[in-house]
């Protein structure tokens, strides 16, 4: 009876009873959310546009971010920084385009999905190699992110918003409402989403396969970047984020695969829903640490009822 | 309607005059590993022409639209097409220099719209910049708009207004195989490749689509090569006929001659070689 009620009543009474607090735990989880629809953001690129699910999203975070670092420390200007890590991600894209994906047009989807899995420990390998292993800090900043935070009076109680928060989402929705847009308009969108159907089919019309991969590449490479400033100014730059990259994964489970708005509302959901879950339920009566494994929940339940998401493509198949 | 107050023609300047040679290949051979897919072919389209291929299964007829349109690279023999010659053409050439084609096994973007699998067809005509496009801003927009006059009227044409905004995955065999065509007319080609554009169409829609076919050849004066197994229909299309068997050419000339061509009706039968 106990266990009913603090299943049933007793959260939603804390949440009416603290108001502030409850606040508090929407806004953390409005901020995590956003910082899970950019790592989404990035899957979803490449997915839309190779039918790919690109494996090496997450070391593309660390590795971008560690060039940022590894530039500033190497006494180069932080603004300047960011330019010449754009030009690596470039030269990334690039080069994966030539020797990886060229050579596999028109191979299986699960061949090129182990060509991201290769490129991921090839990435891990040239990282530690070049920045070695140890985690190093965010140069925040220095970039001119806000780092303070402010405190607000509500409903009797604080709600402190840390400003890199506010910051995070405010380029978050930028990168996401500028995306959807090119995605779904433009002449290059709709060759990308060409690609992904049908190499041959998008080869006949005159759609040029390697600049089209390039291009996503280095987009993926963008929103890396900014993804990976956003989770480091957080913690710090380290190899761990790569795991924090598969969180992307129930994100992409609920908003689907192809979907850039479906990025952003399965993130906000995951984010909502793990903070809430942690606080009101996981910590009282599983002891915590539920953030780790709530939302792969989520997805598997996703997964029996709705497998092609919130916004994804429904697979149409004519026997 | 007529092709001059359209916006959409084949090129004119290429200074070849209907009848003249628009595209010869010569002494093709292309072999995958043992196999020998065509074993030295030559023969030629003329503009204006409609031009089929035809030939028993695995004669090799696909093989040579993939190498005219650089998706097969032979081994021996060039392609000359609007007086270039060319070892192996590329598929990004092909496409750019005039060359469209429809698929046997359709292959259309089936996640995307009538409408925007057709707008995919102007890729090549369309070169705002990048940076434009980013936007859909500007010169951007107002190219968007021009090329989208040019879809509908190709919509128009095909007979297609009503799926406009379905998705192409939903739509039954013969209307896919009409979106692919104006795919195909979209790019406003000079040689237009035809793989099996009547394969499993019942009788009505073969008509249509054989009526689509002799408009396109007719009024927008667009050349055609076409493969196709329905003989009634070839015979009526088809202004010269070339016949392939196990990868050579057989027979090649005007339907009634490749008709009683004694070759020609061997290969269908199934003589012992």
């Amino acid at each position: 009876m106990e266990l009913l009620y603090n299943i049933f009543i007793d959260p939603f009474v804390q949440m009416y009873s603290l108001p502030d607090f409850f606040l508090q735990v929407l806004w953390e989880g409005f901020v995590a959310g956003t910082l899970y629809s950019l790592i989404a953001l990035g899957f979803v690129l490449i997915f839309k546009a190779s039918g790919v699910f690109n494996f090496a999203q997450g070391i593309m975070v660390v590795f971008s971010a560690l060039t940022l670092v590894g530039l500033y420390a190497l006494g180069v200007p932080a603004y300047l920084a960011v330019v010449l890590t754009l030009v690596v991600m470039y030269g990334l894209a690039f080069s994966v385009e030539k020797l990886v994906l060229r050579h596999l047009v028109n191979q299986p989807d699960i061949i090129l999905f182990m060509s991201t899995i290769g490129l991921t420990y090839f990435l891990i390998g040239f990282g530690e190699l070049l920045f070695g292993g140890e985690p190093k800090a965010m140069i925040t900043e220095e970039l001119g992110l806000p780092t303070g935070d402010t405190v607000f009076d509500v409903l009797g109680g604080i709600v402190v918003i840390q400003h890199i928060d506010v910051a995070a989402a405010i380029i978050a929705f930028i990168l996401i409402a500028g995306l959807a847009i090119f995605f779904n308009k433009t002449r290059v969108g709709r060759a990308l989403r060409a690609v992904a159907d049908d190499h041959q089919a998008a080869l006949s019309v005159g759609i040029s396969l390697n600049q089209i991969w390039v291009i996503v590449w280095f987009t993926a490479g963008i929103v890396a970047l900014a993804t990976g400033i956003m989770w480091a100014a957080k913690s710090d730059v380290s190899f761990a984020l790569e795991v924090v990259a598969l969180k992307a994964l129930p994100v992409l489970v609920l908003g689907g695969f192809t979907s850039i708005p479906g990025a952003i509302i399965g993130g906000l959901i995951i984010g909502f829903g793990e903070k809430l879950f942690e606080l009101y339920w996981g910590a009282p009566l599983l002891g915590g640490g539920t953030d780790s494994w709530f939302a792969f929940i989520i997805a598997l339940i996703f997964l029996l009822y709705k497998p092609e998401g919130l916004f994804g493509e429904k697979l149409i198949e004519r026997i | 309607m007529n092709a001059h107050d359209t916006h959409l023609h084949s090129r004119t300047d290429d200074g070849i005059a209907p009848g003249e040679t628009l595209l010869h290949v010569d002494n093709i051979s292309l072999s995958f590993g043992g196999v020998k897919a065509i074993t030295d072919v030559s023969f030629d389209i003329l503009k204006g022409e409609v031009r089929a291929i035809i030939g028993p299964n695995g004669a090799g007829k696909t093989s040579m639209l993939n190498v005219i349109n650089g998706f097969y690279h032979p081994q021996e023999g060039t392609i000359t097409f609007r007086g270039e010659e060319r070892r192996r053409m590329r598929p990004y050439q092909a496409a750019s220099s005039g060359i469209s084609r429809t698929f046997q096994n359709v292959a259309l973007f089936h996640g995307m719209t009538t409408l925007d699998n057709i707008m995919a067809g102007r890729t090549l005509k369309m070169n705002k910049n990048f940076f434009w496009q980013m936007w859909r801003y500007g010169p951007a927009l107002d190219e968007e708009i021009q090329h989208r006059e040019v879809v509908e009227e190709i919509i128009d044409f095909l007979e297609i207004e009503a799926i406009r905004k379905e998705p192409v995955g939903t739509l039954p065999y013969g209307l896919q195989k009409r979106v692919e065509l104006g795919r195909a007319l979209a790019a406003e080609p000079d040689l237009l490749l035809l793989d099996e554009p009547m394969a499993g169409m019942n009788l009505e829609e073969k008509e249509d689509m054989s009526r689509f076919i002799i408009d396109v050849n007719q009024q927008y004066g667009t050349t055609i090569a076409l493969i196709e197994h329905d003989m009634g229909v070839v015979m009526d299309l088809a202004d010269r006929v070339m016949v392939l068997d196990y990868g050579k050419k057989i027979g090649d000339g005007l339907p009634h001659e490749v008709q009683s061509n004694q070759d020609v009706i061997d290969a269908y039968l199934g003589v012992a070689h």
